[in-house]
């Protein structure tokens, strides 16, 4: 039962910081379930990860200006984030190029003009920051951005989210009615990029997507409403965080890989286990057919 | 006959590219269209500017009366996910947009609505099925329960029987005529030639440029029928070119 205890609890009861840590993940995840959910459903699940990127630059301006300030580093990652999605969204509606070219090709300017502001104006170390984040240095400073982030995107999401799925389902639709959609799309793209700013201090850039995606695709194998999804995503999500910071803490491995690879085992057991469309259920189907 | 739709010299362009050119006529209020023509004659491009979503390069349409909200348009099959997680009924409910907006809820009366269309559509008990769970008839149903409930005066339908079964299409039609009966005007871009003559008094043909336009039996003719193949085989050639500049 002690085991048990120190195991699962201890970590938390004994330091602030793993406390710090595990209400990070509730706000992170509470944000990420149904912007990720949305990524999915929008066809859009790889552009999150250009859009995580596309931060780098900004972050690193911030950076130079006013050294490792998370108010600079965020503010200058989410104006460079927001930069990329609407300049890609603009060009993709005004010339024939697809949404997905645009991103790409952006994002691929952000990122290389994010590398080179780093590397001339700081060391290996921030960038490292930067990219991989690191959850168990979360301030109360930090901690405060990410509430004020969820708060925020859960309460856009519900103004939005009758609009949203519309939109989503039937592009059209909306289009005939009010003579524009582009304004869900917009609103939407935003709180994208606020929850990647908020999530890179903890776990950086690359795996600030991984909690957004990752819970999100593996709920598909389960539920099969928009409500569901992201109330499963969004519980998986914070699940991933609370697991991977025991195993951080436990065997010492760095907190945002141990959270986003938890995050990726439910995915991969959703995959061959899951109640809907899973492998599992495509091999029983076969079998039942030959009998 | 009173317009609802008055067309003066409208020129619609794809890509730069002319799709239709010089369109002038008018839609009669109450009136039931077809909309005919071979291959990229301009019929899909004419649904989109009369539903708001392409603007005229040239010309004008007068609309008598109507607002935004007043107007329907069911897209070619393709514009709809499939795969999006939706219900049936969240489908139909969509219809009622431009009385509850993004926020206000949808009250009882307003769903008694759209149960009592998704039984017109002959689909009672689907509800609460998912939309990407249905037959391709099934969906263009429940569609159409959708247009019941948003109940426009204007109704524009773009190709609503292709690759739709016989026995759909034959409920559908029977929809169509209903509505018809209620006093709505309908557009309908259409192919099968024997439907446009059993259901639709009014028909347009077209291939780029108005061929002919009014009662269906003086529109369906073979001379007007050849003529448009012709004007669609001169076309590639040099298509970019408005030769029918006044």
């Amino acid at each position: 039962m002690t085991l048990v205890y120190d195991w699962l609890v201890g970590p938390f009861a004994d330091f602030a910081f793993m406390r710090r840590a595990l209400v990070a993940c509730l706000a992170l995840a509470l944000g990420s379930g149904p912007v990720g959910v949305f990524l999915v459903l929008r066809r859009m699940s790889l552009i999150g990860d250009t859009m995580a990127h596309s931060v780098l630059p900004g972050a690193a301006v911030g950076f130079m200006i006013s050294g490792l300030s998370l108010p600079a580093m965020s503010l200058g990652g989410f104006l460079a984030g927001l930069a990329v999605a609407l300049v890609s969204g603009l060009v993709s509606r005004l010339t024939a190029q697809k949404e997905d070219a645009s991103f790409a090709s952006f994002f691929m300017i952000s990122l290389a003009l994010g590398v080179l502001l780093v590397s001339t104006h700081g060391n290996s170390i921030d960038l490292m920051h930067v990219l991989f984040g690191s959850i168990l240095g979360v301030d109360d400073g930090s901690l405060l951005l990410m509430a004020a982030v969820t708060a925020v995107s859960l309460i856009v999401f519900a103004l939005i989210f009758r609009g949203l799925v519309a939109e989503c389902f039937d592009p059209t639709f909306l289009r005939t009615l009010k003579g524009q959609g582009g304004a869900y799309h917009t609103i939407f793209l935003v709180l994208v990029v606020l929850n990647m700013v908020a999530g890179f201090q903890a776990l950086g850039t690359l795996m600030a997507v991984g909690l957004m995606m990752l819970p999100a695709i593996g709920a598909r194998f389960w539920v099969g409403q928009v409500w569901s999804l992201i109330g499963l995503a969004t519980l998986v999500a914070f699940c991933a965080g609370y697991i991977g910071l025991v195993l951080s803490f436990r065997f010492d491995w760095p907190s945002g890989p141990a959270i986003v690879l938890t995050a990726g085992l439910f995915y991969l057991l959703s995959l061959f286990f899951g109640r809907r469309d899973s492998l599992l259920i495509h091999f029983l189907r076969r079998s039942h057919l030959r009998s | 006959m009173q317009p609802m739709i008055a067309l003066q010299d409208l020129t619609l362009a794809y890509d730069r590219h002319p799709a239709v050119h010089h369109l002038s006529g008018a839609f009669a209020k109450g009136s039931l269209t077809a909309v005919i023509g071979p291959n990229g004659a301009g019929k899909s491009s004419l649904l989109q500017a009369l539903a708001g979503l392409k603007k005229p390069a040239e010309g004008k349409m007068l609309f008598d009366g109507i607002a935004r909200h007043d107007v329907s348009y069911l897209p070619q099959y393709q514009a709809i996910d499939e795969t999006f997680p939706i219900s049936v009924l969240d489908v139909i409910q969509m219809g009622h947009w431009h009385r509850v907006g993004p926020f206000r809820a949808i009250n009882k009366a307003l769903h008694q609505q759209s149960h009592a269309a998704l039984s017109s559509v002959g689909l009672d008990g689907f509800a609460d099925r998912a939309f990407g769970s249905l037959s391709v008839g099934q969906r263009q149903r429940v569609l159409f329960a959708r247009l019941m409930v948003a109940d426009s005066r204007l109704i524009l339908l773009d190709e609503p029987f292709t690759a739709i079964d016989t026995r759909t299409t034959k409920d559908l039609l029977r929809l169509v005529e209903r509505w018809h009966g209620e006093g709505r005007t309908i557009i309908a871009v259409l192919h099968d030639f024997e439907q446009v003559r059993r259901h639709f008094p009014q028909a347009l043909l077209m291939a780029r440029e108005l061929v002919a336009w009014g009662a269906t039996p003086t529109v369906l003719t073979s001379e007007n029928l050849l003529a448009a193949r012709a004007m669609s085989e001169a076309w590639d050639v040099d298509a970019d070119i408005c030769r029918g500049a006044a």
